[in-house]
């Protein structure tokens, strides 16, 4: 047996949708994180909701990368493949390395399913060009039902633990320690006491199948952990992580939260976990559309809350006059864009970057709206919380961009402190102003006073109509309108933000590749390749986008030669030549609905930038 | 249902400290003899009878000659965008439960571009006092047809008549499995004032249906029931647990006929009702005793929407008030609920409920 020590390994668990591959993910990750190996997750779901059992559209994934160091992505393609059916081989497989172990399950690959999975022949590998030397083929289904035979559970239960026996073979291929596994199940499952039992019983059954039978064939990876940072960490999602974002941002400012919200893919799932959350005071109100979503949000900021409206690009869309009320009104508000492939309906499930030009100007007027994107599944929670602190303090609506990969993704989250997160001070009315308050009177920041109703004496009528900036009152004077326009301008342009910061070899860099929001983790693994080639590259990536950090200009003006990445056809190059004068950068633009492919930014990259040493390439 | 406490109305206790000239701001600037004009004034007076201070009170309208109103209140409230006063007022009052909240709509505001929120805020039954101001024209634009213009309705986008149906509010409310409707006429202060105060009474979604004449491009629309003598021949004041009479002395009454309602002379009109054995024909008058009593209470609205149908008389007054759990305390009440079961009650304790690992 030959042990492989890795950086870092990509397992990708795939099967049915009710093969209960993201539950064995799960697990596979949180054992390799406990461990100290840093994880970064991807679900890859099917469209439909329930296609044909075995059937090629039926076929969902997860995705596990886990690292010695730190892991960005979840890898581009996977070292091991586990393929729970016929269909699962068929699609998936293009995920794998050419190398990449297989593990199917055969009991899965009669005639009927071959079939279904649209293979000509029986020698399934033959067609695919798969070597069977890197095939682990085992009985799998006929060996769970071997293992719990004696258990008193009927046929479909046992058959809905077949994914605690692929697990139990990776856990076997990676040499993990299955007391994590079986902690994770007694705790999931502590109230079926019975299920975890049956489930603990064929995780050892794979471990043990693993290593009796396949011992001197397979391969044995080892990923040591570097650079562990102590503490406790749970899996987090993005979408989980912004609602958790939402919730430590309200009780920070002592606000009740309020969700106005429409269903929509990929961001439903914000609603589903704030939804649970009544303990906390949450309120959530799923609306009759995405309007009301807004618009009732736009009402519960002006009665006092912390108020969110969560939605996709299409939402947006309908969103933007409510949005626009917010702004004419300076109430604060968050609108949380999970972008997906566009336009109109588009593609659901899929990810892009392409609303950010309908963010920053997708509404009627002069309407300026800051605007924040999450680089990371983790970082939903810092940014959730950093958009909800703009918007109460500099009392704005507020769009936080995450998009699909960021929102399904998962990542290992480090329990957060909230007393070591900044205060949240919404600029209340003071009590002394009673009698001489006008609604848009400012403070030193050019922010207008919250006044919440139920404060006697403070009294007001806001709306959709220009007003005076003195007397509050509506006003149709040009030099007034003027004056209201440039005031609500000055007073976003003045949001301080953090500096932009440089990674990689910021002083002598003659690439600096520049992106923003969800695809920071690939193109930091794409700079981390082309630096280990002995390259000088550099990223600077954006998460604050208007207003765009101070450093901005003088950073991009560094460095010889500047490429903009991103998952559109160039919104932020072309955000960023409007801001800064005299500025071209190169851009690398894709719109495949998919992640970035850190080898395809390699390979793209490479050719701007010459090798060490001086060589030719 | 019981009601949860947390979320009534605040409600006075004895007398009002406020007067009409406490919610009062402002000189309005709708047309001289708009019934927007009528219609604020009792706004006023009802709101100082029903005795929440300004400062608790919020009055969010859409977009429209009548949705400037808040303007000139003296509560908190906004003037908002076209259709979504509904939705934005949901989302006020649930997140601020102890404030009084009306919502101001005109009939293009409410029902055709809001008619969504409209619909769904009854089903919802949201404690909100929804105002509908009906001149069945679009005044602010300057005269199109809105969605209660009668078919056939000449206006300057339907100079040839237009070819569809109005919607009935009440039809539209009740459909929405709407609680309460009640109608009143801009210029009958009395009567305006005493449906607002219901409206504020019942607990959840209120319609009031305000019937309001457009001096401009609809004058006269409401003219059968607009002055005090139209109302006295052509209108019927119901009232809750009362025989449905009306006329200068009450000379006519509701009856029910078949699967529906008629105005009846009592004493005059009649039925046959067969034949003696003589073979004479054997008459019979209506009399009091026919006349039906009002039931606003009754949870089938079948009667209430025959009554809130009827071309003539126009029922006005509280045509329907029934009571049911109302969205806003319900929300409070399943927090306070899961509070009590849910051991996590701050952020910190909300992580401690997730699978957590440590590195060391």
């Amino acid at each position: 047996m030959e042990i492989k020590e890795k950086e870092s390994v990509v397992v990708r668990f795939s099967g049915d949708s009710g093969d209960g591959m993201q539950l064995a993910g799960n697990i596979f990750s949180t054992v390799s994180a406990t461990v100290g190996n840093s994880i970064s997750t991807f679900p890859d779901y099917p469209a439909d909701i329930r296609a044909p059992q075995g059937s090629l559209t039926g076929v969902s994934g997860f995705q596990v990368h886990i690292g010695a160091g730190q892991v960005y992505t979840p890898g581009d393609q996977c070292d091991v493949l586990v393929a729970m059916n016929a269909a699962a081989l068929k699609t998936q497989y293009r995920f794998a390395k050419p190398d990449a172990a297989i593990i199917i399950d055969t009991d899965s690959f009669g005639p009927k399913d071959l079939e279904k999975a649209q293979f000509q022949t029986e020698d399934y590998l033959g067609e695919m060009g798969i070597d069977p030397d890197r095939v682990i083929a085992c009985p799998l289904t006929t060996m769970v039902k071997d293992c719990l035979k004696d258990s008193g559970m009927d046929v479909k239960s046992i058959s809905k633990c077949r994914n605690m026996f692929a697990l139990g073979l990776v856990c076997w291929l990676f040499d993990r320690d299955l007391d994590i596994a079986f902690t994770f199940l007694r705790e999931k499952f502590a109230k079926k006491p019975e299920v975890a039992e049956a489930n603990i019983k064929v995780i050892q059954a794979g471990y043990d199948y693993g290593h009796n039978t396949h011992s001197s064939v397979a391969n044995v990876y080892r990923v040591e952990t570097k650079n562990k940072v102590p503490g406790r960490y749970m899996d987090i999602t993005g979408n989980k992580a912004t609602a958790y974002g939402f919730i430590a941002a309200a009780e920070k400012a002592g606000l009740k939260l309020f969700l106005g919200s429409y269903p929509i893919t990929p961001a439903t799932d914000v609603l589903h976990e704030l939804s649970k959350h009544k303990s906390l005071g949450v309120i959530t109100v799923q609306c009759e559309d995405e309007i009301a979503g807004c618009a009732s949000a736009v009402g519960a900021s002006y009665g006092g809350a912390l108020a969110v409206t969560s939605t996709s690009g299409p939402g947006i869309c309908l969103k933007s006059e409510a949005m626009n009320l917010a702004v004419i009104m300076e109430l604060p508000l968050v609108v949380l864009d999970v972008q997906r492939g566009g336009p109109a309906t588009g593609l659901p499930t899929k990810s892009e970057q392409t609303d950010l030009l309908q963010a920053l100007f997708g509404r009627n007027g002069e309407s300026p709206m800051p605007v924040v994107a999450a680089a990371s599944p983790t970082d939903c929670f810092e940014m959730a919380y950093a958009a909800s602190k703009i918007a109460l303090e500099h009392m704005t609506p507020v769009i936080l961009m995450t998009d699909a990969f960021v929102a399904n993704g998962s990542g290992a989250f480090k329990l957060p402190d909230l007393k070591q997160y900044p205060a949240i001070n919404p600029p209340y009315v003071p009590e002394e102003l009673k009698g001489s308050w006008t609604p848009y009177m400012r403070n030193e920041s050019g922010v207008r006073y919250w006044a919440v109703p139920g404060r006697e004496g403070f009294e007001h009528i806001l709306g959709g109509l220009e007003k005076d900036d003195k007397t509050g009152a509506i006003s149709t004077n040009p030099e007034n309108h003027d004056l209201m326009t440039r005031k609500r301008q000055a007073k976003i342009d003045a949001i301080p933000v953090p500096d932009l910061e440089v990674l990689g070899d910021k002083d002598d860099a003659e690439l600096l590749i520049v992106g923003f929001g969800g695809t920071y983790g690939h193109l930091h693994a794409a700079m981390d390749e082309l630096r280990a080639q002995g390259k000088k590259v550099a990223l600077a990536h954006f998460r604050y986008i208007n207003p765009l950090p101070k450093n901005t200009a003088e950073v991009l003006r560094r460095y010889p030669k500047v490429v903009v990445a991103e998952q559109n056809m160039g919104q932020l190059a072309g955000w960023l030549r409007m801001k800064i004068d005299g500025f071209v950068p190169m851009q690398y633009n894709e719109v495949k609905g998919q992640p970035f492919k850190v080898s395809e930014l390699v390979e793209a990259l490479s050719p701007l930038l010459t090798s060490p040493m001086g060589e030719e390439q | 249902m019981e009601r949860a406490q947390i979320n009534s109305n605040p409600s006075p206790l004895g007398g009002s400290r406020w007067g009409a000239a406490d919610y009062k701001k402002g000189q309005p600037r709708w047309c001289p003899g708009c019934g927007d004009h009528f219609f604020l004034a009792s706004l006023h007076k009802a709101m100082a009878e029903i005795g929440v201070a300004p400062h608790e009170t919020a009055v969010i309208s859409g977009i429209g000659c009548s949705s400037r109103l808040p303007h000139y209140m003296a509560t908190y409230g906004m003037n908002t965008i076209h259709g979504r006063a509904a939705a934005i007022a949901t989302g006020c009052k649930v997140a601020n439960p102890n404030l009084a909240v009306w919502q101001v709509s005109g009939d293009g505001d409410g029902l055709a571009i809001g008619g969504n929120h409209f619909i769904h805020a009854n089903r919802r039954n949201i404690n909100l006092n929804m105002i509908l101001l009906n001149n069945r024209i679009y005044g602010l634009t300057k005269g199109q047809y809105s969605p209660t213009s009668p078919r056939g309705f000449v206006s300057k986008s339907s100079p040839y008549g237009t070819v569809e149906d109005p919607f009935r509010p009440a039809e539209l409310c009740f459909g929405a499995r709407g609680h309460f409707f009640a109608r009143a006429v801009a210029t009958d202060a009395p009567g305006t004032v005493e449906v607002l105060k219901a409206a504020y009474n019942h607990q959840g979604a209120s319609v009031c249906e305000i019937l309001q004449n457009c001096v401009i491009f609809n004058n006269g629309t409401h003219d059968a029931v607009y002055s005090k003598e139209g109302r006295t021949k052509n209108a019927i004041y119901l009232k809750h647990g009362e025989k449905m009479l009306f006329g200068e002395n009450n000379e006519w009454g509701i009856v029910q006929e078949g699967f529906g309602v008629k105005a009846v002379k009592l004493g005059e009109d009649g039925s046959t009702e067969g034949q003696s054995a003589e073979g004479q024909v054997f008459h019979k008058c209506y009399t009091e005793a026919d006349v039906l009593v009002h039931d606003a209470k009754c949870e089938d609205n079948t009667l209430q929407l025959k009554l809130a149908e009827m071309e003539w008389p126009v029922a006005l007054g509280v045509i329907r008030d029934v009571e049911a759990p109302t969205y806003d305390d319900c929300v409070w009440q399943q927090i306070e609920e899961v509070k009590a079961a849910k051991k996590y009650h701050n952020f910190a304790e909300l992580l401690e409920t997730n699978d957590i690992w440590e590195v060391k």
